[in-house]
Order: structure tokens, then C-alpha cells, then sequence
């Protein structure tokens, strides 16, 4: 694993989207078992150029989420590497028992992506906004659950997600949002990455709320505490080591994440502390809301997912320490 | 009033809903233009001729129900339901801002008059089925519309809906299929195409089918649904052969799914939008 952090929280000029396209085209030329599977929404995260340079490792199932779920499923059982796309709304609640039996079950490789997770469905509102999408295949034993931040990430992710014999659930932002790392980073799956060192409280934080949870460290710092800021792309399985290490070494944590709190990053933080090293923790995300729509900057404030909202939460964990 | 003064005033209550929508839209800059103004002459004659509503008790017990289950078609709703006078018609050009009661996708808990949520397609299609069968079950004499996108169809759903329509013989019920032959990704033909045709799926289900040669013909529709009244013991299928974008200037020609034109083009399909609805008001 070897990352370059650029998290200046400038807008990334390419979009996510084109990171796991970028690496689709590569893995499809290497690897000929590697196909694609669409449910009439090439258009909107680009799969359209898979099409194009790989007809036959390409395929378009319409709009028939349920359906494009097993029949990956099935391919992937002759052999072949499944990637599934939907929005994250539907490639998880629409097509879940398919995903559950058909492919985790079966213990075959079937890649999910799920795109526009969270508020970043913005404009097409509540309907199209999911919250749930990875608490879903949390559920699937041994299924890996990923909530990528940034191109850089998205296209290394993708790379290692094609290795990977089971089920794996990848969000994925479509557009362009803030760069955290410079093209050529490494990631590995299950190992979360410690972006800025610190001593008083660790932020945990993943894909949108990375670059939040960044901009939280500077404002802390400048007012004398010391975080650590941990980017936890991968949910499952959860890096556990890297999250005890912060609880001994800091005593306090924060998880920031685009998903329901209850059921996501921050529940998932928290089986580990209880378990095994008892320290404060609050929660930024979603607080048993449903979606709506509107501007995604509009929907941050709204749910309190902005690095002034991870700031006070800081505060909080860090003024419940014994 | 004769049928020729009726089919005139809903020509010109088509072509007003067409103006609004763009209307609507525009006041946002992006938004699903071609399923929108597809259906913008269906959505005349339901409210402007066919259903029974009261628009100031929009819940009322006896109306006839309207399910948008191409809940991205959102504007056209919110444009009729604006014209009819379920709410001031400035109200809709809120929409998709924040806090907005008109969202993207047709929903029951934001906009009045709107009967269920939808936007997950091919969800709004049972629930229709649900409702058709709730009123029946509770002795009312009404009807419930439908709407669905040709694109839609491709849901499994869709199909296990109609299964159950059939069988409860919910002859309550009348699903109009937006058949203007293109979903997302281009043509329906070349995404995922329906074999013998959507109609002849239906059929083959144990519906009542009627295939409307110009869905985009006010006349055609109203004689359609005048029709399907008729049939008892089935529920009845339009398909109305329909134009994507039908009307907008920059949607149109190349049957867009979405639409982010420029100012120039709004204006453009604006004026030219009233230019129609100035021709149509002037046939008398
Ligand atoms: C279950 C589900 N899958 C995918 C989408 C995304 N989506 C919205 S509209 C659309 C295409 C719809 O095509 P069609 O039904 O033909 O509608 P129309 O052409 O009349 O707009 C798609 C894929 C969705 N809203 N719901």
C-alpha cells in the first residue's frame, strides 16, 4: 500500500465514475473472464466505452435490476468476474435477495457498484438516495463492502476488487467530487488508511467524508487538539487493528460517514469498541432520516455531514473521556 | 358541449400542460424532459376530461386514483395537477430546490394530488394494482390509472403485477404504456427489447389491449378509454405509440432521456411551446 495524500479540498477535475471505467478497460483487455453488466444506466456513469471496446465482455440487462443480479451470478458460476452496476439504491434494495443467495451464498465473484450513494443522489431525491445500501451487504457474510472517496481510489479499488473470489459491494460517487489522493495510490482491501496522525481523537470517515473529516483535523488543530484522521474505505472486512490502535493511543473517536449511523461505518466502529476497548464515540451521518432532495451542498448541512458537524462531535468524544 | 369542442379544449389544455412543463423544468435548468412531455397529451385527457377529481378535497374518497408509475415524468404531473388548480402553478417551479414539495419523482408525502410514491420503476405499477383492487374491495365505483414507461417494462415487476390484475379481474383498472420507444441508455430495440411487442405481453397476461396509433392524439386516447370502459371482467392496456420529448425543441430530435440545454435553447423551446399553444387556441 503506497498512497500519495493530496487533500488540498479542491474539486477533482476527473470523475469517479472515469476511475472505475479507467480500470475496467484495463482489466478487460488483461483478463477476457471479466465482463460488465449494466441495467440501462451506461449513460450515466460512462460504461458505455466498456461497450465500445468490449462488446463481448459488455451487456446491457435494461432496467430489470432483479434479473441483471442473478444472471451475474450465474455467469460468474462458469467461470467468469461479475461487475454489476446499478444506482446504490437499486443494486442493493432492489436486487438484494438475488445478491444474498444467488451470488454470496453461491460464494461466487460478483462485483456490485452502486452508484450516486447517500446525498450525492442530490437531485433525484429521496426515491434514488440510499442510506441502507451498504448496511445491507454487511449483512452477507464474508461480502466486502467498500464506500470509495475519490478517482485515484476508485480506479486502485476496482483493480482489487476483480482479484477477489466472492460477493463485494463498491459505492461509487459519479461525479467528481474533492481529490484525496494523486493517481498511482495503493490500496488494499481491509486496511484503512491513517491520513494525519494525531493524539487527543481519531476521525474515522469514508468516501464524501474523507476530505470532511481532513478539513476537521486543520480546524481542531487550530484550536490545540491533535486528531487523527483515518480514511476507512473498506467496511468489511473491517481493518479492527487500526481502530484499537487509535482507541489506546487516543481514547476518543468520531466516525463521519453518507449512511445511516445505526447501521454503517459508525455501528460497525462500535461492535469492535465494545468488544474489545471501551472508549467515547459519536457518530456523524445519517440519524434515521430518509433522503430528499435538493443541491448535495444543501443536503450536507442538513444532515450535519460538514467538518464543523465532525469538529463538535470531536469535541464531545473527546470531553467524555475518564 | 360536443366531442369536437371537447377534443379542442383538451388539444389546448395539452399543449398548455407542454408549455408548463418546460416551464417547470427550465426553472431548475436540468431535469427529465422526454418522458415528461411524452405523456403531456394523456395527462390532458385524464384531467381534463376523464377522471373524477375534486382538486380541493384531493384525497377524496370516490375520485379516480392517477399513478405516475414513471415517477421521473414528475414535471408533466406537476404541470396538470398546477393547471387544474391543485396549487398555485409558481409553487411547482420550486422544483428540486431545497425543501422543495416537488421533487424529482412523484411523491405522495410532498405534492398534493399526487395518490402514491414512485420512482423506483415499476414499483408504482403494483401499487396501482393495489389500489385498483382496495377500492373494488370496498365497493367503490371508480377507476385507477396508470402509467408506465416502455422502458419500465423490462421490471420483472411489472409483470408479476399485471399476472395479479388479470386474475382479480380488476376491470378497475387501465395502465397506459408511454411507448415512445426509448429508456436511458437509446432505442427500447436495442437495450432490451419486448419480443412480440408490449401489447401482445399484456394480451398474452389476459388484459384487454388497445394499441393507440398516435398516443400523442388526444383523440385516439379519449376514444381508447372510452372503450376499455366498456370491458367488464378484465383490465384494459393502452399503448400509446408516442414521441420522446414531443414538443421540445432541443429534447425531440434526439429523443433525450435527460435534458440540460442552454439558456439560449430554453428560450428557444419556450417560445416556440407558446407559439403552439397560441396555433392550437387559434383552430377554435
Ligand atoms: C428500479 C429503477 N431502475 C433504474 C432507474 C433509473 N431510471 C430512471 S428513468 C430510466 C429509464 C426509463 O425509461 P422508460 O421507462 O422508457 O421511460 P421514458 O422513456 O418514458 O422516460 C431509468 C433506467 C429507476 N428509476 N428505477
Amino acid at each position: 500500500m503506497s498512497y500519495t495524500l493530496i487533500g488540498k479540498h479542491e474539486k477533482d477535475s476527473r470523475a469517479n465514475r472515469d476511475g472505475y471505467v479507467s480500470a475496467m478497460l484495463e482489466l478487460m483487455e488483461q483478463d477476457k473472464s471479466i465482463v460488465h453488466i449494466d441495467c440501462d444506466l451506461m449513460g450515466c456513469i460512462n460504461t458505455g466505452k466498456l461497450l465500445k471496446a468490449f462488446p463481448e465482455q459488455t451487456f446491457n440487462a435494461g432496467i430489470a435490476e432483479q434479473n441483471a443480479m442473478g444472471v451475474a451470478a450465474g455467469m460468474a458460476a462458469t467461470g467468469l468476474k461479475a461487475f454489476i452496476h446499478s444506482f446504490g439504491c437499486f443494486a442493493s434494495r432492489r436486487a438484494f435477495d438475488q445478491a444474498f443467495l444467488s451470488a454470496g451464498y453461491s460464494q461466487l465473484p460478483v462485483h456490485v457498484i452502486g452508484s450516486d450513494p447517500g446525498v450525492t443522489a442530490a437531485f433525484n431525491g429521496a426515491t434514488h438516495m440510499p442510506f441502507e445500501d451498504c448496511a445491507l451487504y454487511m449483512t452477507v457474510p464474508n461480502a466486502i463492502v467498500i464506500d470509495s472517496c475519490d478517482y485515484a481510489q476508485t480506479y486502485a479499488l476496482t483493480k482489487q476488487l476483480a482479484k477477489q473470489p466472492g460477493l463485494s459491494y463498491m459505492r461509487l460517487i459519479r461525479k467528481g467530487f474533492t481529490t484525496v489522493y494523486a493517481d498511482g495510490s495503493e490500496f488494499e482491501i481491509g486496511k484503512g488508511v491513517t491520513l494525519r496522525d494525531g493524539t487527543d481523537v481519531t476521525i474515522v470517515a469514508s468516501g464524501i467524508l474523507v476530505d470532511e473529516a481532513l478539513k476537521a483535523e486543520e480546524q481542531l488543530a487550530a484550536k490545540g487538539i491533535s486528531a487523527r484522521v483515518i480514511d476507512m474505505h473498506t467496511w468489511k472486512p473491517l481493518d479492527e487493528e487500526l481502530i484499537l490502535k487509535a482507541a489506546c493511543e487516543t481514547g476518543a473517536i468520531v466516525t463521519a460517514e453518507n449512511h445511516q449511523v445505526s447501521c454503517g461505518l459508525g455501528s460497525a466502529v462500535a461492535n469492535v469498541l465494545t468488544e474489545k476497548c471501551l472508549v467515547p464515540q459519536e457518530r456523524i451521518g445519517i440519524q434515521n432520516q430518509f433522503g430528499q432532495v435538493g443541491p448535495q451542498d444543501f443536503l450536507m448541512e442538513q444532515y450535519h455531514l460538514l467538518a464543523a458537524d465532525i469538529v463538535a462531535a470531536a469535541e464531545k468524544a473527546i470531553a467524555r473521556k475518564h | 358541449m360536443d366531442k369536437k369542442q371537447k377534443m379542442q379544449q383538451l388539444r389546448v389544455f395539452a399543449a398548455e400542460i407542454r408549455l408548463e412543463t418546460l416551464k417547470v423544468i427550465a426553472s431548475r435548468g436540468f431535469g427529465h424532459v422526454g418522458g415528461s412531455m411524452s405523456m403531456a397529451d394523456a395527462m390532458a385527457v385524464l384531467y381534463g376530461e376523464i377522471m373524477n377529481v375534486d382538486p380541493k378535497n384531493p384525497r377524496w374518497e370516490d375520485r379516480d386514483w392517477f399513478v405516475l408509475s414513471k415517477g421521473h415524468g414528475g414535471p408533466v404531473m406537476y404541470a396538470t395537477l398546477g393547471l387544474k388548480g391543485y396549487y398555485p402553478m409558481e409553487r411547482a417551479y420550486t422544483l428540486n430546490q431545497p425543501g422543495t414539495d416537488f421533487p424529482s419523482h412523484t411523491d405522495r408525502m410532498k405534492t398534493i394530488g399526487v395518490d402514491l410514491t414512485t420512482g423506483s420503476l415499476g414499483q408504482g405499477m403494483s401499487e396501482a394494482v393495489g389500489a385498483a383492487l382496495g377500492n373494488k374491495t370496498q365497493g367503490r365505483n371508480n377507476h385507477v390509472f396508470v402509467a408506465v414507461g416502455d422502458g419500465e417494462c423490462d421490471e420483472g415487476q411489472i409483470w408479476e403485477a399485471a399476472q395479479f390484475a388479470a386474475h382479480y379481474k380488476l376491470d378497475n383498472l387501465i395502465c397506459l404504456v408511454d411507448d415512445n420507444k426509448r429508456q436511458l441508455d437509446g432505442a427500447v430495440a436495442d437495450v432490451m427489447g419486448h419480443g412480440k411487442g408490449i401489447g401482445a405481453k399484456f394480451d398474452a397476461f389476459g388484459w384487454n389491449v388497445i394499441n393507440i396509433e398516435d398516443g400523442n392524439d388526444v383523440e385516439q386516447i379519449y376514444d381508447a378509454i372510452q372503450a376499455a370502459y366498456q370491458v367488464k371482467g378484465q383490465p384494459t392496456c393502452l399503448i400509446l405509440n408516442t414521441t420522446k420529448g414531443k414538443g421540445a425543441t432541443f429534447a425531440e430530435p434526439s429523443g433525450a432521456h435527460s435534458s440540460q440545454p442552454t439558456q439560449e435553447q430554453w428560450d428557444e423551446a419556450i417560445a416556440a411551446s407558446e407559439a403552439a399553444l397560441a396555433a392550437i387556441r387559434a383552430q377554435k
